[in-house]
């Protein structure tokens, strides 16, 4: 029988759809994995309620269990407590940022690129739900930024 | 409780639904994405409200069922939701009225005695809270703005103002709700909702409209022209294919 701990490596191997530097298990959004006698339990909760890589996040837990032989799956969706991006893994952060992605933070993000604390807020929403778009002051480069929720 | 989950999964997606038209046509490319997520964010909240519903419910009706095999007289959506874009300020004016109501409502929701109802306001309020914080600043931009800009929002403000007062509007449904714990009385709301939309309007200049005639029926049943047609365009499809999938 496959343990719960192999079902975690296995979902760390799951990139985000839309932001492939991360797994799933790094965005935080796997709530758990029951393993009862041959039936698998993945709990699973949405970042944003309306994100359309929700169904497609779902569909790649699928097809990844399935491929390591998984017969017996069941997703289960868990809407509390609330995603939010606390439930991003520290390590994530530093992945994000080499991405060129600025990470979650209270007040103004960083630039990705050079580091400065000097940006503004072009948009509140970026190329997804998640994002919002800034530039950077100092070496003029625009970039995404994950919306702290 | 099936009727109060009705209600406030009819209002966001009879919003998100008005809202997702302008996709493709706003006025800038920032504003076109920002109102696309504005609308993914509502109609993703729909699911959660309509799936419960229908299990609530308990006829077998899921959430799809529940938004595209209605009638209008079955849609229990607040007016203001179903009414028209017109122009940017007004659809931003909407925006924001329903914005602030709906943010102190799930504020409200999350401490509802009923856990699902408290779990959906918890997961909503987050995002009902993003939302605000943009009509809020967008509704002081231009109001504070240009002559132009000043006068198409006080427009737009007059020509929503009737449609407000039904947000606070208690009848027997609200009295049930109140009495088993699920949802506070909108009425009660009402002074912190003038509270705080006094405070931006007077820093975006524009001035309160002074009748307090309100239109209502929405909540009942009995709505405006407009949402026949949003929903024939809506429908449209499972109408006319029944169970189509892709
Ligand atoms: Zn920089």
């Amino acid at each position: 029988m496959v343990s719960e701990a192999q079902i975690w490596a296995w979902l760390e191997d799951v990139p985000d759809p839309e932001i492939p530097v991360l797994s799933l298990v790094d965005l935080g959004v796997i709530r758990g994995v029951e393993v009862c006698d041959e039936k698998v339990v993945v709990k699973v909760t949405p970042t944003y309620s309306g994100c359309p890589a929700t169904t497609i996040i779902n569909l790649d837990i699928e097809t990844k269990l399935h491929a390591m032989g998984v017969q017996n799956l069941h997703l289960k969706q868990q809407i509390s407590p609330p995603w939010s991006t606390d439930w991003i893994k520290p390590e994530a952060h530093e992945k994000l940022r080499r991405y060129g992605i600025a990470p979650p933070k209270a007040g103004s993000p960083n630039c990705p690129r050079c580091g400065s604390a000097n940006t503004e807020l072009l948009s509140q929403f970026g190329s997804t739900p998640c994002k919002s778009h800034y530039k950077c002051s100092d070496c003029l480069e625009p970039f995404d930024a994950f919306k702290c929720l | 409780m099936f009727e109060f989950l009705l209600r406030m999964g009819d209002n966001t997606l009879v919003l998100g639904h008005r809202v997702s038209e302008w996709c493709g046509h706003s006025p800038v490319l920032e504003e076109d994405i920002a109102l696309a997520n504005i609308s993914l964010d509502l109609i993703g909240q729909t699911r959660m409200w309509l799936g419960l519903a229908g299990e609530i419910e308990g006829k077998g009706r899921d959430a799809d069922a529940l938004a595209f095999r209605r009638d209008a007289w079955d849609f229990h959506n607040l007016l203001i939701c179903e009414r028209p874009n017109r122009d940017y300020g007004h659809t931003l004016m909407r925006q924001f009225l329903f914005d602030l109501w709906h943010h102190e409502r799930l504020a409200d929701l999350c401490l509802s005695e009923e856990g699902r109802v408290a779990e959906i306001a918890a997961k909503c309020v987050k995002e009902a809270d993003y939302h605000l914080e943009r009509s809020k600043d967008l509704i002081v931009r231009l109001g504070d703005g240009t002559s132009e800009s000043h006068e198409k929002m006080q427009a737009a403000l007059e020509a929503l103002w009737p449609y407000v007062g039904e947000m606070f509007t208690d009848d027997e449904v609200d009295t049930a709700m109140k009495e088993v714990g699920i949802a506070p009385l909108p009425s009660r709301q009402r002074p912190r909702y003038d509270a705080a939309l006094n405070a931006i309007l007077s820093k975006a200049t524009l001035a309160r409209p002074e009748s307090d005639f309100t239109h209502r029926g929405g909540r009942y049943g009995t709505h405006t022209e407009d949402l026949g047609h949003m929903l024939a365009q809506m429908q449209f499809l499972q109408r006319a294919y029944p169970d189509a999938r892709w």
